[in-house]
């Protein structure tokens, strides 16, 4: 409809006839902040959203994802498709992404990813559609999330995930597992999203 | 034109509607409860943040550029939304949108639409025009799904059942949800589950999802929703048909001015560091996510509002809800009161200028319900400096009123009485008369024209002696 396109851009102009000038925007807030151990940060942040998080050796991935994929009674296990092959432990049955329809999605236990960046202060996993990621549906059809970090993915600040980003890829912000306020403000964890978070982060 | 469906029809004016609110005991715990949990939570996650003010004094200069220059942003976003696969539509009111929207879900084949919460469909009424014409809109967040269950109407811009407490929502889902177990219990975790039974079939099988957005970025035309439950992620990403309506007030120049909406938007609405989930895309990513997008931009009174210089701040507004929960004229009347999809402060500014309609009483009553003690200026992200567009418009209310309105009438009968000492201690003497036959110290019930005033607040009594006749009295001695 461009007769509303254009009068709507006429109604913009017609309204800033008085010409408002904006000032400047002030750029003077932190872009990054100083923290003694960054892992640490990240670890009790993540956590403090209801999610397991546990600090790893390199060398233990693969141990520790085929323990929690355990603990979680998780056997049939989404893999995007650049998961690295040493994370893919031969316990469990791995369903590449060929694409899978919805209900299989469904029907999986879980689903296993890496991510694009975590940010520190607030606890959040940015995933960014990677090849340790995969498209959006993956992690979020399934009820359980297991993700993991390395250390070298984490940053401190808002800013400074923002600015390692193409922020034209499909992403997807996660602090915490599902969870709602909703009714009379009591926080439940698990409402249409997976219900449980895990998270292992890789120490260098 | 049509009615603007921004205030509800059929409701009272603000005044008519608080008294009754005020009366209810149930309302007001469960608001008093919510309010201060959310207020005192928003207060330690802002103190976490060193450069809070700073972040403010930002957010607040990005939205006025963005403002300033609405026009030429708007048309890089169409550009960019365009060259990435989206569709364009540009609504003047909310007919129009509604209408856009109602056409795309006939052409996808869908009877049925899931939707991610969202201030401007509430705003124009969307699921209702969409009923009209055949389709059912369903919403999927926790809250929003009690409120068109319980055939109710929001009460607060975050969590609009706030209003409902947890053996409300009980009875709403086992009288409206067919499937919901019959020992349903009242735990929040129980009544959270039931609504995942209710809705997962439905993400799995729609074929065309509504959205609002909280930000669109101009220079990508890449669009934001930030959500707690997943629902938005779930209508976000799995139908093949998105449909995202947008008030175009909503977009900032660029992706680097997301990192500082990131950071004043959670912790000012829910409190949290961040929000559990955020969603962002750029027009269509082939094999990920919604294959057809289209995005509706949206005037409906905007424009009117960015034409006033004072009013205009308004626009800034990011939908945190934090004036709500600081307002002690919104804890006491709650949401309902205001007669309009956006309660409280910023809804006693918003509404009347959206609906743009001097001879709308309810929107007309708005800017009254208030104690201006600007304790809402002070939370807001955004800085709008509510307080004084609130002033701003009772002066134009009480312009467009006719002059024999009742303020204006004892205003001149005030002016007569001022101007001639001999009126204005015969008016005190009538005072103290009065004063003498109503012990109880305030008056509740005055005779017409009165009356008028009377009806909504209190008068206290005048004193039983003037100061004059006082100083009469005791300072004889002194110099007259």
């Amino acid at each position: 409809m461009s007769d509303a396109r254009t009068a709507i851009l006429h109604r913009v102009r017609d309204a800033l006839s008085d010409r408002p000038m904006a000032g400047d925007i002030p750029r003077d807030y932190d872009l990054h902040r100083d923290y003694p151990d960054l892992l640490e940060l990240a670890q009790e942040r993540i956590a403090d959203y209801k999610a397991d998080v546990r600090r790893v050796s390199p060398a233990q991935v693969g141990t520790e994802i085929t323990a929690a994929l355990a603990r979680r009674g998780a056997a049939r296990v989404i893999a995007p498709p650049g998961l690295p092959t040493d994370w893919r432990t031969p316990e469990v049955t791995w369903l590449d992404d060929t694409p899978l329809g919805l209900d299989e999605l469904d029907a999986a236990d879980a689903v296993v990813t890496g991510c694009a960046v975590t940010i520190a202060e607030t606890g959040t996993i940015v995933l960014d559609a990677g090849p340790t990621q995969g498209r959006r549906a993956l992690t979020l059809v399934p009820d359980y999330h297991l993700c993991v970090i390395e250390a070298h993915q984490v940053v401190a600040t808002v800013p400074e995930a923002l600015a390692r980003l193409d922020t034209t890829r499909p992403l997807t912000f996660i602090s915490g597992p599902s969870a709602t306020s909703d009714i009379e403000l009591d926080r439940v964890e698990g409402v249409h999203g997976p219900r449980t978070l895990d998270v292992l982060l890789i120490e260098s | 034109m049509a009615r603007n469906p921004v205030t509800w029809m059929g409701v009272p004016t603000f005044p008519k509607a608080a008294q009754e609110a005020l009366g209810d005991s149930q309302l007001r715990s469960n608001l008093r409860h919510a309010t201060h949990t959310i207020r005192d939570k928003r207060a330690a996650a802002v103190g976490e943040v060193p450069d809070w003010e700073r972040l403010r004094r930002a957010g607040e200069a990005i939205k006025d550029e963005t403002l300033a220059h609405l026009d030429t942003y708007l048309q890089k976003l169409e550009a960019a939304v365009t060259s990435r696969g989206g569709v364009v539509h540009w609504a003047r009111d909310a007919a129009e949108a509604n209408a856009i929207v109602l056409k795309l879900a006939r052409a996808a084949g869908a009877d049925e639409v899931v939707k991610v919460k969202s201030m401007a469909t509430a705003e124009i009424g969307l699921n209702e025009a969409l009923e009209e014409g055949g389709v059912t809109a369903i919403e999927t967040d926790l809250a929003e799904l009690i409120v068109q269950l319980g055939n109710d109407r929001p009460s607060h811009i975050l969590v609009p059942a706030i209003h409902r407490n947890r053996s409300e929502v009980r009875e709403i889902f086992r009288n409206q949800m067919p499937e919901a177990p019959a020992d349903l219990s009242s735990e929040p975790k129980a009544l959270a589950e039931a609504a995942r039974r209710h809705l997962r079939k439905k993400f799995l099988s729609a074929k065309v999802a509504v959205s609002g957005a909280n930000f669109a970025v101009a220079d990508t035309g890449s669009i934001m929703v930030v959500e707690s439950e997943g629902n938005g992620r779930m209508c976000l990403t799995l139908p093949q048909t998105l449909i995202t309506v947008m008030g175009i007030e909503k977009l900032v120049p660029t992706s680097r001015d997301l990192e500082v909406f990131l950071q004043l938007l959670p912790r000012s609405s829910t409190a949290e560091r961040m929000n559990p989930y955020t969603s962002m895309w750029t027009g269509v990513t082939p094999g990920d996510g919604p294959q057809e997008f289209h995005l509706i931009l949206l005037d409906n009174g905007r424009t009117a509002t960015l034409s006033d210089p004072v009013g205009r701040q308004a626009l800034r507004c990011i939908r945190c809800s934090a004036c709500l929960n600081v307002c002690p004229v919104y804890e006491r009347t709650g949401g309902q009161s205001y007669g309009s999809v956006y309660p409280g402060p910023i809804g006693a500014i918003l509404t009347p200028q959206l609906v743009d309609d001097p001879h709308d009483k309810q929107a007309a009553s708005l800017p009254f319900a208030s104690s201006l003690c600007g304790a809402c200026f002070e939370v807001c992200p955004v800085r709008i400096d509510i307080p004084e567009v609130l002033t701003h418009l009772r002066a134009r209310a009480v312009a467009e009123k006719s002059k024999m309105s009742p303020e204006a009438l004892a205003m001149s009968a005030m002016a007569t009485m001022f101007a001639d000492p001999r009126k204005y201690a015969l008016a005190q003497r009538a005072g103290a008369a009065a004063a003498k036959l109503a012990p109880s110290g305030s008056v509740s019930r005055l005779p017409f024209p009165g009356s008028r005033w009377t009806a909504t607040r209190d008068m206290p009594m005048p004193a039983t002696e003037s100061f004059r006749t006082w100083w009469k009295t005791n300072r004889k001695d002194s110099d007259e």
